[in-house]
This record gives C-alpha cells, sequence and structure tokens, in this order.
C-alpha cells in the first residue's frame, strides 16, 4: 500500500493536519499520533530521519516548527519518501507563498486538496506542481 | 496609535476576512495555535463542540458559513475528539452545486467516515451523479471520494461509470478512474478481474500523469503474479529510458531529476519482472546502467534514485557491471556523514551481500561504526545487515552483540523480534553445544517473556533430542553442560517464567543423569523456585513434575529416596492447593514414592522423552463400553461439529426432528425475525438520520430504473443497509485488448508524446562542504585495534579485507573527486553563475536577506512589532544585498541561522532560544539546489523578495495582524516560513 499516514505536528505536538489511508478509530489515531510524535521529537538533527514503529516506519522531516511525518510500509524508499515530503512543502510553499504553519491552520481543506492531488490509495500518484496545483486554483476562481 | 491602525482595517475588511473566513475561525485558530498544552487545547476544542452543536442546527445557515462549520469539525476530529453530531452537516454538503462546497463536503467525510459507516448510502447517490457531471472538477472530487468511502458492496454502482471515465477527455479524471479502479482492485479483485487490461492501456496514456498512476495498480498486479506480464518489460524499459533522457514534461522533473518518482515506480517494477528471468534482465542491464550515470549523487533525490537501482539490480538476473556500479554507490553511501545514507547504505548492502557476500568485507569497519552510533535506528538497520551474513564463523559475535543490544532495549515489540532472531541464529549456526546453551540461557534470561513459547519447547526437544548426530556422548555433554548452567542460573531473583519451565524440565529429566549432582541437591533446588515463585503455577507444576522424575529415578536405581523437609512441606502444600491440577500432580507424586523399582520405571522410564507413545485416537478400547450403554437406552454421542450445527434451525429439523420433541425445548423462538417487527425497532440514529437528509425520495425511485436499488433504510428491516445492484456488474463486455500490439504502440506513441526538452545545464550545482569530508573518511585514519579485532571477527581476516578496501578505494574517489570539484567552485561561483531558476523562484528567497539586520540574537521584539504593524517597513527591510554576505564562511549555516523574511512569514523572530531550531533544511543534500534557488532570488532582491502574490502576501499579513496573532503573543513559531 505504500504511504499509510500523513501528519503534520508541530513542535509542541499538536497535530495541524492529518490523513491516514488505512482506516483507523478516533482513540487509535490519538494513541498513535502521541507515540510516533513523541518518538520523532526526541530524535537530533544528525540521527536519521526515519524511525522503525511497530511493522512500519516513519519519515519525518522539519521545517521549522512543523514536523511532516509519513508512515510508510517497510519496502518503501525512505530517501524517496523524504522527498516527497519536500515536494509537498514546496508545493504548498507556490500555493501559498511562503508558506507557514498558520497557512496550513488557516487553510486545511487546501493543504487536504493538495494531498488529494498527491496521493490515492496510499500512493503517489502526481509529481508535478502544476498538475497538482492546477484544480486548486481553478477552484479558487470559480468560487 | 496601534491600536487606531487596527480598528481602521478592521473596519475596512469589514465583518469578513481577508480569507473569507469569519473573525470566530480566525479566533479558533489562533487559540489553538497559541496554545500551550494539550490540556489547553482540549479545552478550547470542548468549548468549540459546544458552539458548534448549537449553531450547526440554527436554520438558514449562509452556505459559506457552513462550509467554515464543517472545517471547524474537521478541527475537532483532528484534535482527538468525536465530532460524530456533524457528520450528517457534511454529508449534505456533499449535495451542494457549488463546487467548493461540495469537494469540502467530500473532504470531510472521507475524514470523518469509514467505508462502513451508514451514512455513506446517503452519498452514494451523490457520486454517481458527481461522476457524470460536465464539470470535471466535480467527476475529480467525486472519484477522491470513491477511492476512500466505497466498499467491496458499494463497487457495482459506480464501476461502470468508474470504467467509463478511464477514456475522459481531461487527464486528470483517467489518472484518478485508474485510481479508483485500483482501489476496487484492492478491496475486491474479483470484482474488477475482467478490468485489469485497462491498467496495461492507460500505460500507454498519452499523459504521463496518467501512466505515472497507472503503474501503481500494475505494481501491485505484478507483485502477485508476475509471469502475466513479462510481455510489459519492454514498454517499462522504454518508458525509463524516455524518463532518464529527459523526455517527460519539465514540471515533472524534480530538483533537475527527471519524473524521480515515476523513475523509482518504475525500478521497483523492473526489480520484480526481472527477478530470476535472466532474459528479462538482459533488458533492463542497459537503461539501469545508464541511471546509475545520470543520477546526481550530490542530491537526496539523486541518492533516492541510486538506491532503487541498487535494489533493482540485486533483485534481477546478476550482471557484474552493474553490481560493481552498485557497490560502488553502497561505499559513497556508507561512507557519507549524512546519518540518512548510511542508513540507505546498510539497507542496500544487505541487498546486495546476497549476490556478492565480499561486498560486506569491505565495508567492515563503517559496518561497525554504524553498530557502535548512538542512532538506533542505523544500529536496528546494522542488527539486521549482521543477521543476513551470519555464518558459523562469526555467528558467536553476532549473536552476542545483538543479546547485548537487546538486553538495553526498551521497545517490545523489537525485543521479541530480536530475540527470536537470536534463537534462530542460535540454532542455525551453533559452533558448540556448550555455547549454544550458554546464549539461550542469556536470551531467556533478558527476553523470558517475549520469546514465543514454541522457542522453549524447541529448545528442551533439542535438549532431550540432541543435535541430531548419532553420537551419544556428545548430546549427554550438552544436557550436562545444560543441567550445570541451570543449577547455577537457578538462584538469580525473578527469571522469566518460561525459562524457568525450561529449567525445571531439564532438571526433572537429567538432573541426576550424569551423576555429578546428588538428587537431594537438585531436589532442593528445585523446591526453592517452587517456594520463589508461588504465583506462577506453571512453573509450580513443572517443579513438582521434576520432583517426581527425580525422586523415581532415584527409587529405580535403587537408591533410598531421601525427601528434603522443605520439600516435604512443599508437597503438603500444595496438596491443598487451589489448582485442581497442582493437586492432581501432588498426589500422583506421593502414590508414585511408594511404588516399587519395577513399577517406577514402567510409569517413568528414564530419558524416554523422544520414545514415541502410541494413542489410540478412537478409543476403541471402549468399545464395548459403549455398546452396552447403547442397550440400555443411552443417547447415541453427537460429534462437535454436528452438534453446532444445531443453532442452525433449518438443518436441525431435518436432520433429527424427533430428538427436538424430547428436548422440549421451544426452537421456534430463535427463528430468524420477520421483517415487519423489527422496522418499529430500526436504530433511532437511522431513523434520524433520514430525517436529517431531506434526500428527495424521488431520486430514489429515479435510481431504481437505472439499475442501482437503493431501498430505504425502513422497509429493509435490517440495521445492516445494502444496495441491491444485481443485475449491474455484467453490464460491458470484455474489452478485446492484445497486449503484444500494446507494447509495441506503446513506445511508438510515446515517442511522439512526450517532447523532447533540453537538459538543464545547470543541473549540477553543488555547494555541499560535507561531501568533501568523506574522502578524508576514506583513509581510515584512526582505526582502534578493538574496532579492527571486531571486524576481523566479523568478517574474516582483516588483512584480506583491508586489500579489498583498497582496490575499491581507487574507484571511489573518483566520485567524490568530482564532487570536490564542484564543490570549490564555492558558494560565489554558483551565485555568479547560477542562471535563472526554471520554475518561478519559490519565495524562499527572501531568506537570501543577510543577518545584517537581524544578525545579531538580541533583537528587541517589541521593536520589531512596531516595524511590523507597519507596511511601508515591509518593503525597507528588505535585502540589503546578499553579495556582502557571501563572506561567511558556511553557507548553510547562513541559510539556518538568518530569519525569513517577508510578509507574514517574515515576523518570525530569531531570538536566540529558537535559533538551534531554525536549521529548517537540516543539512539534507537537497538544501544544494533550494540555496542556489536562494542566492539567485537575493541576487534579484527587489524582484522576488516577496514572492510571487506580493497582494496577497500583504492581505494575509495585514489580516494577521488584524486578529491580533503576532509573533509576540504565544506561539512566534506559526509564522516561521517552512521553507526558510
Amino acid at each position: 500500500m505504500g504511504i499509510r499516514f500523513i501528519l503534520m505536528v508541530n513542535k509542541q505536538g499538536q497535530t495541524r493536519l492529518a490523513q491516514y489511508y488505512e482506516w483507523l478509530t478516533l482513540e487509535e489515531r490519538r494513541a498513535l499520533e502521541g507515540e510516533i510524535v513523541r518518538k520523532c521529537l526526541a530524535r537530533t538533527e544528525q540521527q536519521c530521519s526515519f524511525v522503525e514503529h511497530r511493522n512500519y516506519k516513519i519519515v519525518y522531516r522539519r521545517y521549522a516548527s512543523l514536523f511532516f511525518l509519513v508512515g510508510v510500509d517497510n519496502d518503501e524508499n525512505e530517501l524517496a519518501i523524504l522527498e516527497f515530503i519536500h515536494l509537498l512543502v514546496e508545493t504548498m510553499d507556490r500555493h501559498f507563498g511562503n508558506v507557514c504553519e498558520l497557512d496550513i491552520m488557516f487553510h486545511l481543506e487546501k493543504a487536504h486538496f493538495m494531498l488529494e492531488e498527491m496521493v490515492m490509495n496510499g500512493c503517489v500518484v502526481e509529481t508535478s506542481k502544476s498538475n497538482i496545483l492546477a484544480p486548486i486554483q481553478l477552484m479558487d476562481k470559480t468560487s | 496609535m496601534e491600536q487606531l491602525k487596527t480598528i481602521g482595517r478592521e473596519l475596512a475588511m469589514g465583518s469578513q476576512g481577508g480569507f473569507g473566513q469569519s473573525k470566530e475561525f480566525l479566533d479558533l485558530v489562533k487559540s489553538i495555535g497559541e496554545a500551550r498544552s494539550k490540556a489547553e487545547e482540549d479545552r478550547i476544542v470542548l468549548s468549540e463542540i459546544e458552539t458548534l452543536k448549537r449553531r450547526i442546527v440554527e436554520p438558514d445557515i449562509p452556505r459559506r458559513k457552513m462550509k467554515e462549520y464543517i472545517i471547524r469539525l474537521v478541527y475537532v476530529e483532528m484534535l482527538g475528539h468525536d465530532a460524530s453530531f456533524g457528520y450528517i452537516h457534511a454529508v449534505k454538503m456533499t449535495h451542494n452545486d457549488n463546487l467548493l462546497l461540495k469537494r469540502t463536503g467530500y473532504l470531510a467525510v472521507t475524514l470523518f467516515l469509514n467505508e462502513d459507516h451508514d451514512l455513506i448510502i446517503l452519498i452514494v447517490n451523490t457520486i454517481q451523479k458527481d461522476l457524470k457531471s460536465d464539470n470535471y472538477l466535480i467527476v475529480c472530487a467525486a472519484l477522491n471520494v470513491v477511492c476512500k468511502l466505497i466498499n467491496e458492496e458499494t463497487i457495482p454502482a459506480v464501476l461502470p461509470q468508474v470504467v467509463e471515465l478511464l477514456g475522459h477527455s481531461k487527464e486528470a479524471v483517467r489518472k484518478k478512474a485508474i485510481m479508483a479502479l485500483h482501489r476496487f482492485y484492492q478491496k475486491s479483485p474479483s470484482s474488477v478481474s475482467h478490468l485489469v487490461s485497462n491498467f496495461r492501456k492507460r500505460l500507454c496514456d498519452n499523459d504521463p500523469g496518467v501512466m505515472g498512476a497507472t503503474l501503481c495498480p500494475l505494481f501491485d498486479l505484478i507483485t502477485i503474479d508476475v509471469n502475466s506480464y513479462k510481455d510489459l518489460v519492454v514498454s517499462f524499459v522504454s518508458i525509463l529510458k524516455q524518463i532518464a533522457e529527459r523526455r517527460l514534461p519539465k514540471s515533472y522533473d524534480y530538483h533537475q531529476m527527471p519524473a524521480p518518482f515515476i523513475q523509482i515506480k518504475l525500478l521497483k517494477i523492473l526489480a520484480l519482472l526481472g527477478s530470476g528471468d535472466k532474459q528479462a534482465s538482459e533488458h533492463m542491464y542497459t537503461v539501469v546502467g545508464d541511471i546509475f550515470r545520470k543520477c546526481d549523487s550530490s542530491s537526496n533525490i539523486g541518492n533516492a534514485v541510486l538506491y532503487e537501482c541498487i535494489s533493482c539490480v540485486s533483485a534481477i538476473y546478476p550482471n557484474a557491471k552493474l553490481l560493481e556500479a552498485a557497490a560502488d554507490v553502497i561505499a559513497r553511501f556508507l561512507k557519507s556523514d549524512s546519518h540518512n545514507l548510511k542508513y540507505m547504505g546498510i539497507d542496500a548492502l544487505g541487498r546486495l551481500i546476497k549476490l556478492s557476500p565480499e561486498v560486506a568485507e569491505q565495508h567492515q569497519l563503517a559496518v561497525i561504526d554504524c553498530l557502535e552510533d548512538p542512532d538506533d535506528t542505523l544500529k536496528r538497520k546494522t542488527f539486521e545487515l549482521l543477521y543476513k551474513m551470519t555464518k558459523s564463523s562469526n555467528v558467536e559475535v553476532i549473536v552476542d552483540r545483538m543479546i547485548d543490544y537487546m538486553i538495553n532495549i526498551n521497545d517490545n515489540h523489537y525485543k521479541t523480534e530480536i530475540a527470536s532472531r537470536c534463537v534462530e541464529l542460535a540454532e542455525q549456526f551453533a559452533p558448540s553445544n556448550h555455547w549454544f546453551i550458554q546464549t539461550m540461557n542469556r536470551v531467556f534470561e533478558h527476553a523470558g517473556d517475549l520469546v514465543k513459547s514454541k522457542v522453549a519447547h524447541n529448545l528442551m526437544r533439542l535438549i532431550a533430542e540432541g543435535f541430531g548426530e548419532e553420537d551419544d556422548t556428545a548430546d549427554s555433554q550438552l544436557r550436562s553442560s545444560a543441567v550445570e548452567s541451570y543449577l547455577r542460573i537457578i538462584g538469580e531473583p525473578k527469571l522469566p517464567s518460561l525459562f524457568l519451565q525450561v529449567i525445571c524440565w531439564v532438571l526433572g529429566e537429567y538432573g541426576t543423569a550424569d551423576g555429578k549432582f546428588s538428587a537431594s541437591y537438585v531436589t532442593g533446588k528445585l523446591c526453592d523456585v517452587a517456594d520463589a515463585y508461588s504465583n506462577d503455577e506453571i512453573v509450580k507444576s513443572y517443579a513438582v513434575t521434576a520432583l517426581m522424575k527425580l525422586f523415581v529415578f532415584e527409587i529405580a536405581a535403587g537408591r533410598k529416596v531421601d525427601i528434603l523437609p522443605e520439600c516435604q512441606s512443599l508437597i503438603e502444600e500444595l496438596s491443598a492447593s487451589h489448582s485442581t491440577d497442582l493437586q492432581q500432580r501432588v498426589y500422583e507424586l506421593q502414590a508414585i514414592i511408594g511404588l516399587d523399582a519395577h513399577a517406577v520405571e514402567c510409569i517413568l522410564p528414564s530419558d524416554a522423552s523422544c520414545e514415541d507413545i502410541e494413542i489410540d485416537k478412537n478409543l476403541s478400547f471402549l468399545n464395548d463400553y459403549v455398546q452396552q450403554s447403547l442397550e440400555k437406552g443411552a443417547q447415541p454421542y453427537i460429534p462437535e461439529s454436528e452438534r453446532s450445527g444445531m443453532l442452525d434451525i433449518s438443518n436441525f429439523r431435518s436432520q433429527d426432528q424427533h430428538e427436538a420433541s424430547t428436548h422440549g425445548l421451544r426452537f421456534e423462538a430463535y427463528e430468524l425475525p420477520k421483517p415487519s417487527v423489527p422496522s418499529r425497532t430500526t436504530p433511532v440514529s437511522l431513523a434520524s438520520s433520514t430525517e436529517l437528509v431531506p434526500v428527495p425520495e424521488p431520486s430514489y425511485h429515479r435510481e431504481v430504473q437505472q439499475a442501482a436499488t437503493v431501498p430505504s433504510s425502513s422497509d429493509t428491516g435490517s440495521s445492516e443497509v445494502k444496495l441491491r445492484l444485481d443485475g449491474v456488474q455484467k453490464k460491458w463486455g470484455r474489452p478485446t485488448y492484445s497486449s503484444s500490439a500494446a507494447s509495441t504502440s506503446n513506445s511508438s506513441s510515446q515517442n511522439t508524446v512526450y517532447e523532447v526538452t533540453p537538459v538543464d545545464g545547470s543541473s549540477n550545482v553543488n555547494s555541499k562542504a560535507r561531501e568533501a569530508s568523506y574522502d578524508l573518511k576514506k583513509t581510515q585514519v584512526e582505526i582502534s585495534p578493538e574496532k579492527q579485532k571486531l571486524a576481523a571477527s566479523l568478517f574474516g581476516g582483516t588483512s584480506k579485507s583491508e586489500r579489498r578496501a583498497s582496490s575499491t578505494g581507487h574507484k571511489v574517489p573518483k566520485g567524490s573527486s568530482h564532487v570536490l570539484k564542484s564543490t570549490a567552485g564555492s558558494t560565489t561561483d554558483v551565485l555568479v553563475e547560477k542562471t535563472t531558476p526554471v520554475q518561478p523562484p519559490p519565495d524562499l528567497l527572501d531568506l537570501g536577506e543577510p543577518t545584517l539586520k537581524d544578525g545579531p540574537s538580541s533583537v528587541d521584539p517589541f521593536k520589531q512589532l512596531e516595524e511590523l504593524l507597519d507596511p511601508t517597513q515591509l518593503g525597507s527591510s528588505a535585502n540589503p544585498g546578499i553579495v556582502g554576505s557571501t563572506s561567511a564562511p558556511d553557507i548553510m549555516q547562513l541559510y539556518s541561522d538568518k530569519p525569513a523574511s517577508g510578509q507574514s512569514g517574515g515576523f518570525m523572530y530569531p531570538s536566540s532560544s529558537n535559533r538551534s531550531d531554525d536549521n529548517l533544511v537540516s543539512g539534507l543534500a537537497n538544501a544544494t539546489t533550494d540555496s542556489a534557488h536562494n542566492i539567485t532570488a537575493a541576487a534579484h532582491p527587489s524582484q522576488f523578495s516577496k514572492g510571487p502574490n506580493l497582494k496577497d502576501s500583504l492581505e494575509k499579513d495585514a489580516l494577521v495582524r488584524q486578529m491580533g496573532v503576532t509573533p509576540s503573543s504565544q506561539n512566534p513559531n506559526l509564522f516561521k516560513d517552512l521553507l526558510g
């Protein structure tokens, strides 16, 4: 399946965006987020950006105060996921202009729309920034 | 004064915020953003829930307002609280005609509901309608939801439309339709088994996006059935070749690599197809070799592709040249300072050693470095590698290390895994019995409760049966050494239960077998165990049985049984135990002790645990008794399997009608409920949901005519609402499609379609200083003798391996010197020579702002705040000129420390406490390209300093300040540029 979930969490461990590609109940999500955020936040910058957790891996990357965490299956290419995160941030940056945590908070649905374009069924399906943003910009124009 | 300004701005903006959002929403976001603790956040969300519960049911809520409520609901759930009270409103919003509202509604339902939720039934209709929409954006939105919320039962309701959309004129629709089909395949392969040829067809789509997406389902299909897709090897190779030659649109480039994510997916597929297939592999050698050569090894994404190449090369039929290239890349990864690359290197090494075990020896010291690294992730990966390369010559060192590591980890999941690996390796490669027993003892001692009981049983069997050789003396040595070590360990405190069971069993069976220890000594120890672990009944029963065996062997050997006083009291105590099992064992023990030597030898023969015991499973010796009872009128025995069948009423009746009457039970009461009765008791939620959603009845009827029948919940009577979709599935025929034709047409069509885009000449930007350092490292200046020793024991002989290391050593620098050269070009070169970026540079560019102004960490936040409040300052604060700053020794350092600027992002405070956190790009390789962008931008500060949409950002800034969300408040991080 590839990607199991994508989380954006800030330095204080507060969730800013959560998208799961397999169904988890509210309690399960809460527990999982608490567990992995604690794990990732405790790591130093010199350490790997990958953490093994139960039977999958978390690839994470930090931008300013915001952590992007992606849970992936064990056979996924970690470096590629790391760059996928960066692509996501670059895409958001192109749309929002100097994207910051607050942009994501104010435009939660747009951040989700971008993810919907990029990832389906836990697979990366679109990596061209213009293709990702086209429907969102069209939507902005019409409404 | 400032207040006046704020008020003025507020008036100017009216009640609507600049984002089209109300003040209420902005306040909510602001307070969540500023919450300092989870408790505070929870409090905010709880009061938000109360507000929403009241507001959302108000009549005549404007559509935009409703959208905002839905987003607020999403917040509530995201922050871990239940928002189910509002689900129905999200469902209602999906019915809206406005695209933005519809898509928001769809988004919310995918976040709130799972595919089996009761409300899905209310969405299926809308989805069906939207799939037919003229507006392709609406079709796309519906397809997104199809991927998330359609379950096995509802697939037929949308399948025909999805299939139709595969030929839609818009590539975005075709792409999502393919993914919807992929989803159906994941959910229920049989539902789309007649449609898989569509995946092959879409592989040849004119649009690279559709082609790229199609690789996802194809990967899944090929994983399951490689042989049916061998004909596509040529197509995949040709696509990969075109991508590598940069014939895809430029927008797929990422950090100067052509469509790297598609390349990776293709390499994964090739690895599957070429595995164990020489012919298929031969098609791939050239293109994989090309990619090895073309990859930019200085960027993360280049290394990601290289890693995938190694995975591919080690999966397909081996090719000496490619293996060599792979080994070179691995060498570079392992010598890198980046932990991420080291991790990938260790992983790649684990893949490659299957083909060329000698590669590992070149890197022994690097591997040991990783093993001793404090980074746990790296360590684990290294242990995985060691596990793969274990052989009898190095098993002792590796397993010892593994156990040492195991002792210190807390993660039970991983501890279990590594414990079972230790056991596996020890069983497979144990050099001596003694070592094996010692190793197992350590594993049990430290991870006892996590070890599967099967492992314990294996160990007992192994000790009983020996290693399978016919050498009896070796077996008895094994047993003696086990007994000896167990008698030593048994006194230690807090041993795991499983381990004690093994100890008790072995001591009972072999405790006195070699005559080294007296029966009274061993029994004394066993009594101590039973005392010390008085809560563990299993251990106690093992101990009692062991005692019994020891006594019996004494009697059989003609010696006098000497029962110790503590043993006697234990027996007495246990004979009154609450556990009947324990009681029985003790009574048996007492009874057997009283028997003579001959009798006991029959009951418990010495060393007979491996003898087969014949069991009469049919209990044929009871036949006479059963026959007699039946003659006396007893009921015949009904096997359990048939008894469970009695629950099924009809089955029961036909089978044995008269018995029902003799039982006198009334089975009628359990008959399946009649549809009419429970309709009264339809779950409240369902009933209310139908009320709340004003889905007009007629629309259902229309659907009925169309094929998909949606019975309203009230007349099905069952709480499980299902679609009746019979007759829908087989509407279309199997598409006629010849695969061989596809592969040829594919390459030709793509040749024409993918534009030839020029190779970006400036692709080789590299300002990575750290690349230089591995050159130094290669010389391995200081190698401690212990490390060398460890290396020797792991890899066998340093001298040999060092020779190997040096032989490849001359290859590596070739790559690195190239890197160095470009590094030598230094930052100023980049600054001057870097041409304008290919795409409009993202506004990272402000980052070019030097530290002149904000540099000192002691910036007065209030002063800054004043500046922020004056929009004119924005412009003036920009870019005193980057060129001066290039004198800074480390350009990366400069970027990470300097505060980002420009619109809202510009408010970030470089306070010293934040400073350490500000290293946004964290030295990852792709930072190089970013910094290149930054520099370029800095060269034209006036043009780009505010990013592409200056007006927007100014608005954003003004609005945010209006809301009072300023960096001086509790969470300045909110404003920090993510890409800063």
